[in-house]
């Protein structure tokens, strides 16, 4: 068996969310200051929040399937993120479920779809760009890295994303905002880094720690 | 920061408390999901009308679910949008069997929510969902490199004129028709003479000096065209009307006019600015066929005021005219 055709397994999947949720409640403040700069001065507040209910629920269901775990994911999004990163993350993981069906585990192209849609899924929902100063700013490069080295396996997979994320994140500083709250701002909205940007870097970082830990 | 309060966090729970306490048997609260609601929903046969968006801009919208406008309101959390679970639930108590229009109010987050919710409606085989969606900001620079204009004040008048012909027994495609007309129709600008505090933040959500105004306000405090010193209230007057009428040409059709209050202004002045609008309307050759003068959406306790002009026609006139029974607007009945 080669590297590539390793399976990354529910738990793994789940461990991911938990990782997540840790990286966001220990940025929280960072997250929230950088939205009071061009926001509503709540994403730090609302993520923690929001992935706090996501753990719980995951703890409470233990989902066998991925595509479960990204329902139950999704809908906790959903419904306790609010605003807009709610719907956008909720439906990342809505698509994410349902592109890989009632499997238990996935190879890392499998993983790599799945993580296509739900990017794709996020930016239909925002109707959003690249360019416009969005989560799909650090997504998209990080996705299109994870694909580009998925042979070489998952964990090496999500470690080229997460650098890709990171530079994804810093060119959003110059960028004028195109969506969202901070699109009123116009130009007053470039100097400074997009608050969902940041956290979509640390979904990234999040996987790529919890798929080291098995390799 | 003094505020009437036992919880800052509590505060929408709390109020709906308050409001299925005052308003017994007329209106319904599913506490659980936070959703006022037509205490005789669902009413068969009629399209019901599903609104929503964060709290703090009462009585928008809790305080016009009733007969002849909203069948159910979502409370969001202070200036936060309503869940699609929230929204659904609403859909669900309130569906006669005719669709539900869900009427939504330009911001990312409530678009965003309110368009799942009609996805999960889809998914699970509920109600059938229209969507009309306000944006009559003209404060907002409406292109493609921002989120749109913002909804405000037309939303009022969606509410009612679009309740309106739900409750003559018009269909779904019909009453969504008669939304959208509204809102293109209607333009609105306002002002903020002082910021406003959300209750579980507790401090001001914006910097004005004693000194200055903000002109162009949204509803949660987002920045508007300028700032400049205070004026005069005829001076504050030609800041609103101009952008308004330079937008849409309001002459040769009869109008709604909503001097509409931020929360925080006393009804005296909402009425001494209506006595500044009105001349200047009246020299633009645009003829005011219909007022309303007070606070219908406001942002908490911000000092200000905003306009609404509707360009109506004999038909949505007559829509306006029909009776409705609701907390924040009744005659009729």
């Amino acid at each position: 068996m080669t590297v590539a055709d390793a399976r990354v397994d529910v738990a793994q999947l789940a461990r991911w969310l938990e990782r997540w949720q840790r990286l966001v409640h220990r940025d929280r403040d960072r997250l929230t200051e950088l939205d009071m700069a061009i926001g509503d001065a709540d994403h730090g507040l609302n993520m923690d929040r929001g992935l706090t209910a996501v753990v719980e629920a995951l703890h409470a269901t233990a989902p066998s399937t991925v595509d479960v775990l990204g329902r139950s994911v999704g809908m906790a999004l959903v419904s306790t993120v609010g605003g807009a990163s709610g719907p956008l993350y909720g439906t990342f993981f809505l698509r994410f479920g349902t592109a890989t069906g009632a499997v238990e585990a996935v190879d890392a192209a499998q993983l790599a779809t799945a993580l296509r849609a739900g990017v794709e899924g996020m930016a239909a929902r925002g109707h959003a760009e690249p360019g416009d100063k969005t989560m799909l700013d650090a997504l998209l490069p990080a996705l299109a890295a994870f694909e580009e080295a998925a042979d070489s396996g998952a964990a090496t997979a999500a470690g080229s994303a997460v650098a890709a994320a990171r530079e994804g994140l810093d060119a959003t500083l110059p960028m004028v905002a195109r969506k969202g709250r901070a699109s009123y701002l116009g130009e007053r909205s470039a100097g400074h880094l997009d608050p969902g940007a940041a956290s979509a870097v640390l979904l990234v970082e999040a996987l790529a720690s919890a798929l080291a830990e098995e390799t | 920061m003094k505020k009437l309060v036992n919880d800052p966090q509590r505060v929408v729970a709390d109020s709906l408390l308050g409001v299925e306490a005052a308003h017994r048997g007329r209106l319904a609260v599913d506490h659980e999901h936070r959703v006022v609601y037509r205490a005789d929903a669902p009413v068969t046969g009629k399209v019901a009308l599903v609104s929503g968006g964060g709290s703090g801009h009462e009585p928008l919208h809790g305080g016009y679910v009733g007969p002849g406008m909203l069948d159910a309101a979502c409370a969001g959390e202070v200036f936060t949008s309503p869940t699609p679970d929230q929204v659904l639930a609403a859909d669900r108590l309130v569906d006669g069997g005719a669709g539900v229009l869900h009427v939504v109010k330009n911001y990312t987050g409530d678009v965003m929510n309110f368009e799942m919710a009609a996805e999960l409606a889809a998914a699970e085989d509920g109600p059938e969902v229209r969507t009309v969606v306000t944006n009559d900001d003209v404060a907002v620079e409406d292109s493609l490199y921002t989120a749109g204009r913002r909804g405000v004040g037309a939303t009022v008048l969606v509410e009612k004129i679009a309740g309106a012909a739900a409750e003559e027994g018009r269909g779904l495609a019909a009453v969504a028709d008669v939304a959208r007309r509204v809102n293109e129709a209607a333009r609105s600008m306002g002002v903020a003479l002082t910021s406003c505090t959300v209750p579980a933040v507790g401090t001001p959500t914006f910097d004005l000096a004693e000194d200055e105004m903000e002109v162009g306000i949204g509803i949660h405090g987002e920045p508007g065209r300028y700032r400049r010193p205070l004026g005069t209230a005829t001076e504050i007057a030609e800041h609103l009307v101009t952008p308004v009428c330079d937008d849409l040409d309001f002459t040769g059709a009869p109008v709604i006019a909503i001097l509409n209050g931020m929360g925080g202004t006393p009804l005296i002045e909402l009425y001494l600015m209506y006595g500044q609008v009105a001349p200047l309307l009246e020299a633009r050759g645009i003829a005011v066929a219909r007022t309303l003068v007070g606070n219908h959406i406001t942002s908490l306790e911000m000092a200000g005021c905003s306009l609404t002009l509707l360009r109506a026609d004999d038909e949505l006139l007559r829509l306006w005219d029909a009776p409705v029974d609701t907390p924040g607007l009744r005659w009729g009945t």
